[in-house]
């Protein structure tokens, strides 16, 4: 065992390192432009002026709507495909199941910048471009998602499936009723994860949309950051500030199912 | 109730080997069946054969009658009950008990009613809001049962479904699981590599051993009459002692050890051609050796005291015997005794084959008992 009066500090210095950043812009954010030049770090008077001035100068509210249709949208259709493409990889057995998987998985070693050019042809293609669709879809079949769900998936009993066979229950019925409940806490995993990355997503939106009705809150920062000649940061941390608040609300939410979640597989 | 009949099956995984042959048995309606044997025998995929959950490579498989090899497990009328349970870890016992009647579409009335019922046999009722992990494995395993029950399937086929009780709880389950095939009338196809459970719970007891049937018949019928030396070492606690020995035609005897010979009667000479032979003999057929002839001057390596009964074990031309005498011994290990070996009680197997050649005579040692009042 490590010495407590070793481990505690280290742990106090890291978590103010990252924390720091975050305090950091959420006192700028409260601060009026002098006093934000004068390099201070915690402000004199507070003001809540940067965050109407946000709101102000790019339609912030409408980024946010956009940015949660996004990532909810991409949340479901990412749960539902991978957890069907899991299923079908653990309960239905045919030929190459696992080369099929094997290829499934290797996906996840092309870097998603590579792809952005096709995909991108293939939106544009499709007319997607400035659509919910366009923003969407392309991140619906994740192979990690679904690498995940089926090391969750194996852990269940295959006498379950057997058990409700006899029980006279269709496939869909046994991955509804069954398998879905049992693999709640990898669902939830997933769910956050595919989440926060979609709400954190800027180069993609950034390249499928040009105007304000479905951009997303990410750009609308770099908006605010480029609109003025000289960058108001207390503007721009105002809107940092918010669009962070519903990723550390969920992270907070879903942190002990993530962890659940995460270490599952390794266990048993 | 419902017959089930299997004609010539076989079941092969790769085309070359098969892991069952030539499976030919019928199992009659409200018929305890047990089939028995080593693991790794087939036991097991027969009866998911059975139950439709492998496919079967050959033969025909009936069920009440109709064909059924191309049926969906859920149409075959069956239930079963698996060797870890099954149970749905995220349903509570009542759902879980009527999570096959749910599917059949039965009417919440008619389901909460029958889970009440069977709940109550298997005294279930005080757990009914209970998850499966805040159970013992004893209740478990009637939740289990329980399932099976309430689909009023009228075959049901188990597939070790007490290997993972403790031994008191195993034995006590044994009587119940038999009681309620008895009241319900049920077919049951019951596996396990257990013999005392094959012995104690089948009407009818089918040794199974590297895919080949060894043997089809009642408990009693297969320890008095073992078709083979497989059959009569496996059925059997302690097993049935084997020795090789050689028969002497001439001399019409056998001899186990080079001094040890057994006089065999003219009427069963001509049945033995063979000079190769295995001779076997049930531990509880060796006798402390008083006014008979001596044949055996053995060496006790092992004694171990029941209470009702003592069972010693020696050592015989590199093999370990045991035999077991009524009532309780004072032997000490490296004591010199001496045994008899009655001809009447030795079983004689063909040594290539393993058929029996001869069985013990059994009216003469085990008398059936009948209780007359």
């Amino acid at each position: 065992m490590i010495n407590k009066w070793v481990v505690y500090p280290l742990l106090m210095i890291c978590s103010i390192c990252l924390i720091f950043p975050i305090c950091y812009a959420f006192f700028i954010s409260l601060m009026d432009g002098g006093e934000i030049l004068q390099g201070q770090i915690l402000p004199k008077s507070v003001t809540y002026q940067n965050y109407i001035d946000a709101f102000k100068s790019v339609p912030l509210l409408q980024y946010l709507w956009n940015s949660f249709i996004v990532s909810t949208s991409v949340t479901i259709g990412m749960l539902v495909v991978s957890s069907l493409a899991a299923f079908t990889f653990v309960f239905i057995p045919f030929h190459g199941r696992n080369v099929v998987f094997f290829i499934f998985i290797s996906t996840m070693m092309i870097p998603w910048e590579a792809t952005m050019i096709p995909n991108f042809l293939t939106i544009q293609k499709l007319g997607w471009i400035n659509s919910y669709e366009g923003l969407t879809i392309p991140f619906f079949a994740l192979a990690f998602g679904t690498f995940l769900l089926r090391q969750h998936f194996k852990i269940i009993p295959l006498e379950l499936y057997e058990a409700s066979q006899v029980a006279g229950l269709s496939q869909f019925k046994f991955f509804y009723k069954i398998v879905l409940p049992v693999s709640k806490t990898s669902l939830v995993t997933l769910g956050a994860y595919g989440f926060l990355t979609t709400w954190n997503m800027y180069l993609w939106p950034l390249l499928v949309t040009s105007n304000d009705s479905v951009r997303t809150v990410q750009i609308g920062i770099k908006q605010l950051q480029t609109q003025e000649i000289a960058t108001e940061w207390g503007v721009v941390m105002a809107g940092v500030i918010i669009v962070i608040i519903p990723a550390l609300l969920l992270l907070f939410l879903g942190q002990k199912q993530l962890q659940k979640g995460l270490t599952q597989g390794s266990i048993k | 109730m419902k017959k089930v009949e299997l004609v010539q099956i076989s079941k092969s995984y790769n085309h070359h080997t098969n892991v069952l042959e030539n499976i030919n048995v019928s199992i009659e309606p409200g018929e305890f069946f047990v089939l028995v044997g080593p693991s790794g025998c087939g036991k097991s995929t027969l009866l998911r054969m059975i139950a439709g959950l492998e496919d079967i490579s050959q033969g025909k498989l009936f069920i009440g009658g109709h064909h059924a090899n191309l049926l969906r497990p859920s149409q075959r009328g069956i239930s079963f009950v698996f060797q870890n349970y099954a149970l749905y870890p995220h349903l509570t016992v009542a759902e879980n008990i009527v999570f096959g009647l749910q599917a059949q579409k039965v009417p919440k009335n008619e389901r909460n009613k029958r889970c009440i019922e069977v709940a109550d046999m298997l005294g279930l009722i005080p757990f009914l809001k209970r998850k499966p992990r805040e159970l013992s494995g004893g209740q478990r395993q009637r939740v289990a049962l329980a399932r099976s029950i309430v689909s009023q399937a009228p075959i049901c086929l188990m597939d070790e479904p007490l290997s993972n009780l403790d031994a008191k709880l195993r034995s006590h389950m044994r009587s119940e699981i038999k009681q309620i095939q008895r009241r319900l009338g049920l077919t049951m196809i019951y596996v396990t590599h257990d013999q005392v459970e094959a012995m104690t719970m089948g009407d009818r007891i089918m040794v199974l051993n590297e895919g080949k049937i060894q043997q089809i018949g009642d408990p009693l019928q297969i320890y008095n009459h073992p078709a083979n030396a497989f059959v009569a070492q496996f059925i059997g606690s302690p097993p049935m002692n084997l020795i090789p020995a050689t028969f002497n035609k001439q001399k019409q005897t056998i001899q186990i050890e080079y001094h040890h010979e057994i006089l065999v009667p003219l009427h069963d000479v001509r049945n033995i051609s063979n000079e190769d032979i295995i001779v076997g003999i049930r531990p509880e057929d060796i006798h402390l050796a008083r006014n008979e002839p001596i044949h055996f001057q053995i060496e006790v390596v092992n004694v171990e005291v029941l209470g009702t009964e003592t069972i010693i074990s020696f050592k015989i031309k590199d093999q370990q015997w045991s035999m077991k005498w009524n009532g309780q011994w004072r032997i000490a290990i490296g004591d010199r005794i001496p045994i008899s070996l009655d001809y009447q009680v030795l079983s004689i197997f063909d040594s290539k084959t393993g058929t029996a050649l001869k069985n013990a005579k059994a009216d003469t040692h085990y008398k059936i008992n009948e209780v007359n009042l």
